[in-house]
Formats: C-alpha cells, sequence, structure tokens
C-alpha cells in the first residue's frame, strides 16, 4: 500500500475525530475558560470549590469507586471460571454476559425501577413470603446497584480476554516448581492478567464517575452527582460557561486517575520480568 | 485519485440539489412544542387540509428550550413556552409581534386567560394562550384511608412526618419553590434574598420526608400506588384516574394559601422564516373542534371557551373532583431576571446536593 492510498483511507477517520472529538473539546475549552461577556476567566474552574460541587464531586468518586471494587470482584472470579471451563470466545456462555449490552443502558436501569421500587416486582415477591420490605429506592445503594448492573460487562470481558492469553504452560510450570493455587493466582495469574484489570478498571470508573440518568432515575432525584451538577448548569440554569468549566475539571480528574492507574500496571509488568 | 475526486464533486452535488429541492419547496413549518402537548392526528389533519410541510420537535422543560431558541440554530417558528419564559423571551427580544386581526378564530378565546395573560404579556401582543391550569396536591385517597392518613389541605402538609417517603415533589427550580414560598405566605415570585433562604431552608428539612423529585414519573408512580401524595399539575389528574382504572381514587387539592395558575401559550419566534404558516397553524390550533380533541387528548383545561362547551362532560368530571381558580393568592410566575434566576438555582443546587 503507498503512503497516498493510506493516507486516503485515513482521511475520514480524521475528519470524524477532527469533527466530533477536537473541536467539541475546543469548544469545552473555551466556554471553560469565558464567561458571558466572552472574556478571560478562571471562575468557572474554581466553581468546583464551592461546598456543593465538592460535596457532588466527593459523593461520584466515592460511589464509582464501590461500584468499579464491586464489578472487579463479582468479574474476576467469574472470568478465571469462564477460562477454566475452556470454552472459548464464541461460546454460549461468554454470549449471555454480553447480551445485557445490546439493550440500551437507560432501558435497562428503568426496568431496575420497576423492580426496586415499593411496590415493586421485587417487594411484592418478598411480601408474598413474609419477608421484610427491601427498601433500597431513592438510595446511593440502589445507585451503587444500577452501576454494577450497567457497567459489569465491560470489566468482565478485557478481565476474560487477558486471561485467555495467558498461557497454560506457564500455569502449569508453576504447579510442577510445587505452588499451590494460592501461590499461583497472587504470582502467576493476577499479574498476567493485569492488562485486563486494568482496561477493567477504567471502563467501569469513568462511565460510573461521569453517569447522569443512574441517579436521576434509580436516586429519585435526591442524589446530585457531578454529572448532574453539569447538566443542570446545562440544562436547567443554560449556563454553559460553569458547565464546561466543571466538564474541564471532571476530564483533569480522569486524566489524573488513568495516568495512575496505567503507571501502576508498567511497575507490575517490571516486576514480572 | 481522480475517482475519488469525481465521486466528493458527485457527493456535493447531490447535497447542493437536495438543499435546493427543499429551499424550493416554501410551505414548511417549523414547530417546537412540549412533549406530548398535542394530539398527534392534529399535526397530520394540518398538513393535508394546508399541504404544508411539519418539521415537529419536542422539549421536556421551558429551561431546555430557551437556549435552543436563542441560538437560533433550528429555526423554529412557532413555539409553545409558559408564562414566565413567554416573558423572558419578549425581554429578550427573541419573539414576533402577532396580529391578532389575521386569526379568524381568536375570539374563540377565553377572556379570563386573556385576562391572565396580561400578567406577562402586557398587551396580549405576542402569545395565543392553549392550555391553562394550577399546581397541586394529587392524593391516592384509597391507600391513604387504608393508613389512616388525612388528606392535606395546605402546603404545611407536605412537612408532616406522618406522610415521610409518601411525599412526590417537583424536580424543577420554580415548582419546588413555589411549594416552600406560598407556605409561608410569599409571592411565588419573590426576589426577597431572605425569603428564598428561608424556602431553600425549609426545603432542605423536607427533603428526608420526600421520596422522589420527579417531573413526568409524577404520573406513573401515582398510578401504581408508589407515593401517597405528589405535587402536580392539575392537568394529570384526568389522565391519571383513566390509567388507574378504578384499582385507586385519586383527588386533587389545592392548598389554601394559594398557588401557582399557569398559561401555556403558542408564540411566534423573531427569526420565524414562514410567517403565513404560522398564522394557519395559530389559526387552525384556535379552532373549536381542533382545540376540543387537543383538551381530550392532553386533558389539560383549553383555554378555548367554544371547545370548553363542547366538553361539557370532561368539565363536569372534573368539577367533580375539584376546580378553584378564583383564590386570591394564586399567582402567575413571572420572568424575574438575571441575578435573581441564578440565586434561585444556586440555592435549589444546595437543596439537591444536601
Amino acid at each position: 500500500m503507498n503512503k497516498k492510498t493510506k493516507n486516503i483511507i485515513i482521511l475520514p477517520y480524521t475528519i470524524w475525530m477532527i469533527c466530533f472529538i477536537i473541536v467539541p473539546l475546543l469548544f469545552m475549552i473555551y466556554f471553560g475558560f469565558t464567561n458571558k461577556l466572552n472574556q478571560f476567566t478562571i471562575e468557572n474552574i474554581l466553581s468546583i470549590f464551592n461546598q456543593d460541587n465538592l460535596k457532588s464531586l466527593i459523593l461520584s468518586l466515592e460511589l464509582s469507586l464501590i461500584s468499579t471494587i464491586i464489578c472487579l470482584i463479582i468479574s474476576y472470579p467469574l472470568a478465571l471460571i469462564l477460562k477454566n471451563m475452556n470454552v472459548g470466545k464464541s461460546s454460549f456462555l461468554v454470549f449471555l454476559f454480553i447480551l445485557p449490552m445490546w439493550m440500551n443502558s437507560l432501558l435497562r436501569i428503568v426496568a431496575w425501577l420497576t423492580l426496586l421500587e415499593k411496590k415493586g416486582i421485587i417487594n411484592s415477591f418478598l411480601l408474598l413470603l413474609g419477608l421484610p420490605r427491601l427498601d433500597i429506592i431513592n438510595t446511593p445503594i440502589a445507585i451503587v446497584l444500577g452501576m454494577v448492573y450497567d457497567f459489569l460487562p465491560f470489566m468482565i470481558l478485557p478481565i476474560y480476554n487477558s486471561l485467555t492469553k495467558i498461557d497454560d504452560n506457564t500455569i502449569n510450570a508453576a504447579y510442577d516448581l510445587g505452588a499451590n493455587f494460592f501461590n499461583v493466582l497472587i504470582k502467576i495469574i493476577i499479574p498476567l492478567s493485569m492488562p485486563g484489570i486494568i482496561s477493567g478498571i477504567t471502563m467501569v470508573f469513568i462511565p460510573s464517575l461521569t453517569t447522569v440518568a443512574i441517579p436521576n432515575i434509580l436516586g429519585g432525584g435526591q442524589i446530585l452527582l457531578i454529572g448532574n451538577v453539569i447538566e443542570q448548569e446545562f440544562i436547567q440554569s443554560s449556563n454553559w460557561h460553569r458547565g464546561a468549566g466543571l466538564s474541564i475539571v471532571l476530564v483533569i480528574f480522569i486524566l489524573i486517575i488513568t495516568s495512575f492507574v496505567d503507571r501502576h500496571s508498567e511497575k507490575d509488568d517490571k516486576i514480572l520480568m | 485519485m481522480k475517482k475519488i475526486i469525481l465521486s466528493i464533486a458527485l457527493v456535493l452535488l447531490s447535497l447542493f440539489c437536495f438543499s435546493c429541492t427543499n429551499n424550493n419547496k416554501n410551505s414548511v413549518l417549523k414547530i417546537y412544542n412540549a412533549g406530548e402537548y398535542i394530539d398527534p392526528e392534529v399535526i397530520e389533519d394540518f398538513k393535508k387540509e394546508y399541504n404544508i410541510e411539519v418539521i415537529y420537535d419536542v422539549f421536556e422543560t421551558n429551561e431546555e428550550m430557551y437556549p435552543i431558541v436563542e441560538i437560533g440554530s433550528v429555526k423554529y417558528d412557532v413555539v409553545c413556552p409558559s408564562d414566565y419564559m413567554i416573558q423572558k423571551m419578549i425581554q429578550n427580544n427573541l419573539l414576533k409581534e402577532i396580529d391578532t386581526n389575521k386569526l379568524t378564530n381568536y375570539e374563540n378565546i377565553k377572556k379570563s386567560s386573556l385576562e391572565i395573560s396580561k400578567q406577562f404579556d402586557e398587551n396580549n401582543n405576542y402569545s395565543i394562550p392553549y392550555m391553562e391550569g394550577t399546581v397541586g396536591i394529587l392524593c391516592n385517597n384509597t391507600l391513604l384511608k387504608e393508613k389512616n392518613l388525612p388528606l392535606p389541605t395546605s402546603w404545611k402538609d407536605l412537612w408532616k412526618e406522618e406522610y415521610k417517603d409518601e411525599i412526590l415533589m417537583q424536580n424543577s427550580v420554580r415548582d419546588a419553590f413555589l411549594v416552600a414560598l406560598k407556605k409561608n405566605g410569599y409571592s411565588l415570585n419573590s426576589t426577597n434574598k431572605q425569603e428564598i433562604d428561608k424556602a431553600t431552608n425549609e426545603l432542605i428539612t423536607q427533603k428526608p420526608l420526600v421520596q422522589a423529585y420527579v417531573v413526568d414519573q409524577v404520573r406513573d408512580k401515582m398510578i401504581g400506588g408508589e407515593a401517597l401524595i405528589g405535587v402536580i399539575y392539575s392537568g394529570e389528574l384526568l389522565y391519571i384516574l383513566d390509567e388507574a382504572n378504578g384499582e385507586y381514587d385519586y383527588s386533587y387539592i389545592l392548598p389554601k394559601e394559594g398557588t401557582n395558575t399557569w398559561i401555556d401559550s403558542w408564540v411566534i419566534t423573531k427569526d420565524a422564516q414562514n410567517i403565513d404558516n404560522a398564522y394557519l397553524w395559530l389559526d387552525f390550533l384556535l379552532r373549536e373542534d381542533i382545540s376540543k380533541r387537543n383538551a381530550e387528548y392532553i386533558t389539560y383545561d383549553t383555554t378555548n371557551e367554544k371547545a370548553q362547551n363542547l366538553l361539557n362532560d370532561l368539565y363536569d368530571r372534573k368539577n367533580k373532583i375539584t376546580k378553584d381558580y378564583t383564590n386570591n393568592n394564586n399567582e402567575v410566575f413571572k420572568y424575574l431576571g438575571v441575578d435573581t434566576e441564578n440565586y434561585y438555582n444556586d440555592s435549589w443546587k444546595k437543596i439537591k446536593s444536601n
């Protein structure tokens, strides 16, 4: 392939990225650093230190951290089991875990609403059995549940992928040399699947941190996460400048977190070598 | 390489032709309406009767609509906002004056509705009233009785411990604040920061008692018996009664302290490009049969007097449940200016994040 045709093939993607990633980002930066009179200001960025905004940012960080940990705890053993069953990537079992992703995530969240409601399906069932009511709708627990449910496949799949890439001979060699299962897990399997864990963590943590719909629907509008604050600035207050400023702060947070996680993964790779 | 240039040229040419045909067709009307706020068949009939192409978009809240009309990226011809938003649009020069002489059915509008409209549109120059109503408390009589709880009669009752976790509040700034402001006997258009602060604090103390802050979900939650009392627009009552199918009995209560009387009206935007069609549309909506169909579909109160006469059954049913426009403390929302609006928005954020 000569250079010219290569350039032509790349062209649509370049245009796409410029139009839908670079330009919107520039808009965001422009709005974030100006006020309504189009003068330069950093007030929008500093508004994150406003007590209410800070509170919702911290709450968002807390909830998304919790849901990421829960996702990891659920996903890792599951991915291990899937790997040990040796079912292959196209099997029905793996397909089952991908299946929910075919449905719109908003619909899945609304489905949880009807499940969890006071007179919802779960509670009617509990009532039928004479058990006490499950009262978690409109609480942070319901939000974490929604996050975990919505983003779980994004944790399972990368971990499963990285696990299937591990050569069984490596594991068998460890057993041959007298390691027990626990040692193999800690010293061989987990370090080798680190790239999957890392991408799983980022793919769960970031959407959880920025979610808008889940707290609105499952939180009953009682709990304001940073995504809702930004939404409110844009829609309710039509203050695009402050909304953009807070979005920049959020992007910075995400960048810090991902670079932190990346660095850790590199270190682990070195240990292994 | 030549082939690629040729194909790009072809694409551009076809795009150009496409936009040409669009421009040639003059009979277009761009409508921007609140969601679920018209009988869809009315739009179809309008298209057929006048042979006009209709582009119809919807918004959920006035606040969401405003920046879109202000920036004018889509040049809508007619929009259907609420009272205070119309005032804001007039002040910011976003609307065109309407020549009511061009509307043959203008006489159908209730005089009282035009009178109320004057509070935000001084000479009735900019807006054509569409639907009207109040904000009140909807109660699930059946479940309240089951739990031995009394019917609320005042906004103060929404602060009573006995309704804990059974209250639905509106998830929008002005509607939420009206409850707290009216409770204290203040104006719902208060610009006094002390009054707003007091309302803010009271809404924060109320928060543990509230089950959820919702907009459109009030309907579903009340129908399902999920909550016992909810702050809601008058028009939703009949819809809820019909949907609940007799499983629960409901009543709509207008608190004694007075409440908000609202009007949603049609306006023509400054940027409108199809003025003639816009007038045809407004006149079409004012026709008594069309107003009747819309009122039946939306279940809100029409501002069309003739249509109202055709809807006796519907109104009899409503009157049995409640109707009270006469409380002297009722007020229309007004636009309060940028500073006060920001103050309300910040206070609201404080309540929600608390």
